[in-house]
């Protein structure tokens, strides 16, 4: 392997300033699960390795507007042991605690698993779903990008050189909100999601779901936001009926591939599958919530 | 080829040592600080052979790189048994017979020990998640996991 640097910047400008003034491949290292097995397969070869987790601004979860701002660098342990965030957003936390073993999540970053930018990554739908909203800070200031902008394809993002996503910013929740994130994988643990779903809804005091979001992962390029799906549930009790148009309607927006894991046909079908379970749990978890 | 110069603490002690920013923490503790009890099973974060604690936190020393470990705490099994005074659960599985070949026993003892300090008291269940990114070809796991429940009963009695 060829001399490669690594810098552990303390601050976003001094990282900024390593990514964009790189010649040759600077990557941002956050838990490295994704980036190193993938350096050691010959994949990537970055000249400069830019370590994100020292930057406090990345690793800190603060309570914001009566919503939450996580840092891209938090691990995932982190999140699933901080109590109030696992309470106020059970369904990202459903995506958060998928992502590999325990030891793994002590080291994966949610902003990685984002910025990885694989169609099955386990967080970004139930993210998408949340409306959720990244920080990215790059040469040129600071922007906001809802989640769903960020990935543009297998292994592709909009970010700029030398942009990182610094933050997610999860608004603050109506009452009688719920969420959830579903996936199937033929083994429970430890493996990669053939089909996922993430659904979060809001019913009002009559019990009729007034907001819904439902986002698909691995049934296309990238997580789909499904407004489709959405539209049938909102307005209804999300009784039976309302449950079997949004499994339809996520079927049909599926453009999968087929592979080793699941043949089209058998993606289509359990998306819709995922969608409804998703929808059933996100309900019963808004239904406690006052 | 420039190495770095690391400081950090492994199971107490203040250890320093030099690498290139590709090898791995697993590399330095098994090559360069000689602690050849943490294992490479995989390489790639599947198998949890290389379990050690960073600064309290569970994590597969494959999938760490030797300079990010700089003004860190690790934990690996050496530092488990207290001189010849075997750790509860190193004495349980003895005891159950959890471990035939032993390659991920290490690791297993690492992560058990974890989840105990976060949990004195887990359902079989969670023993059994927790333990999700731990794989043994010989046991079977059963004998693996009454080990760690029994050792948990007798923590707890302590
Ligand atoms: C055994 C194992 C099992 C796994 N199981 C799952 C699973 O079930 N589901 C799942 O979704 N994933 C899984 N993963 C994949 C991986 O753990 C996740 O994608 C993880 O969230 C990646 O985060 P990281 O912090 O380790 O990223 P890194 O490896 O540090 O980075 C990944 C990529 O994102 C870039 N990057 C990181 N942070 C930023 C940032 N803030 N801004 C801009 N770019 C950034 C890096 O430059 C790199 O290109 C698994 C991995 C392993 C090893
Ligand atoms: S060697 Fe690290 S997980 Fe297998
Ligand atoms: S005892 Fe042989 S792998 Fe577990």
């Amino acid at each position: 392997m060829s001399e490669m640097r690594y810098e552990a910047p303390r601050t976003l400008a001094a990282a900024i300033a390593l990514l964009s003034g790189a010649n040759g491949q600077a990557s941002a290292l956050a838990g490295g699960t994704d980036l190193l097995i993938r350096m050691r397969a010959g994949s990537v070869e970055p000249a400069l390795l830019v370590d994100i987790k020292g930057i406090p601004e990345m690793t800190s979860i603060v309570a914001e507007n009566g919503g939450y701002r996580f840092g891209a660098a938090v691990p995932c342990m982190e999140l699933v042991e901080h109590e109030a965030f696992s309470t106020a957003w059970p369904g990202v936390i459903d995506g958060v605690k998928l992502i590999g073993s325990i030891q793994v999540k002590g080291r994966a970053t949610v902003g990685g698993n984002l910025c990885n930018a694989s169609p099955a990554a386990d967080s970004v739908p139930p993210l998408i779903a949340a409306g959720a909203v990244v920080g990215i800070v790059g040469p040129n200031g600071r922007r906001e990008s809802p989640v769903e902008n960020v990935v543009t394809g297998p292994g592709k993002t909009s970010l700029a050189k030398g942009e990182i996503v610094t933050s997610f910013l999860l608004p603050r929740r109506p009452p009688h909100s719920g969420d959830a994130y579903f996936r199937f994988t033929p083994r429970t643990e430890m493996d990669i999601a053939v089909v996922g779903a993430g659904v979060n809804l809001t019913l009002d005091d009559g019990g009729v779901c007034r907001q819904a979001r439902v986002c698909l992962g691995a049934v296309a390029e990238r997580a789909l936001l499904v407004p489709e799906a959405a539209a049938a549930l909102i307005g209804t009790r999300v009784d039976a009926a309302a449950l079997k148009r949004l499994a339809a309607a996520a079927s049909a927006a599926c453009r999968p591939i087929d592979d080793k894991r699941g043949t089209k046909e058998f993606r289509i079908k359990v998306a819709g599958v995922m969608a409804r379970r998703a929808a059933e749990m996100a309900l019963t978890r808004a239904r406690r919530k006052n | 080829m420039s190495k770095h110069h690391v400081t950090a603490t492994v199971n107490g002690d203040v250890v320093e040592f030099l690498c290139e920013t590709h090898r791995s923490l697993l590399d330095v503790l098994r090559d360069e600080l000689n602690l050849t009890g943490t294992k490479e099973g995989c390489g790639t974060g599947d198998c949890g052979a290389c379990s050690v604690t960073i600064d309290g936190r569970l994590t597969c020393s494959c999938l760490v790189l030797g300079v990010e470990v700089e003004g860190k705490a690790i934990e690996t099994i050496e530092g488990m048994a207290a001189g010849a005074v075997l750790h509860p659960l190193q004495r349980k599985f003895l005891e159950h017979a959890a471990l035939q070949c032993g390659i991920c026993t290490p690791g297993i003892l690492i992560a058990a020990r974890s989840l105990l300090e976060r949990n004195p008291d887990p359902t079989e269940e969670e023993v059994r998640y927790w333990l999700a990114g731990n794989l043994c070809r010989c046991t079977g796991y059963h004998k693996i996991v009454d080990a760690v429940l029994d050792a948990a009963r007798e923590m707890r009695r302590q």
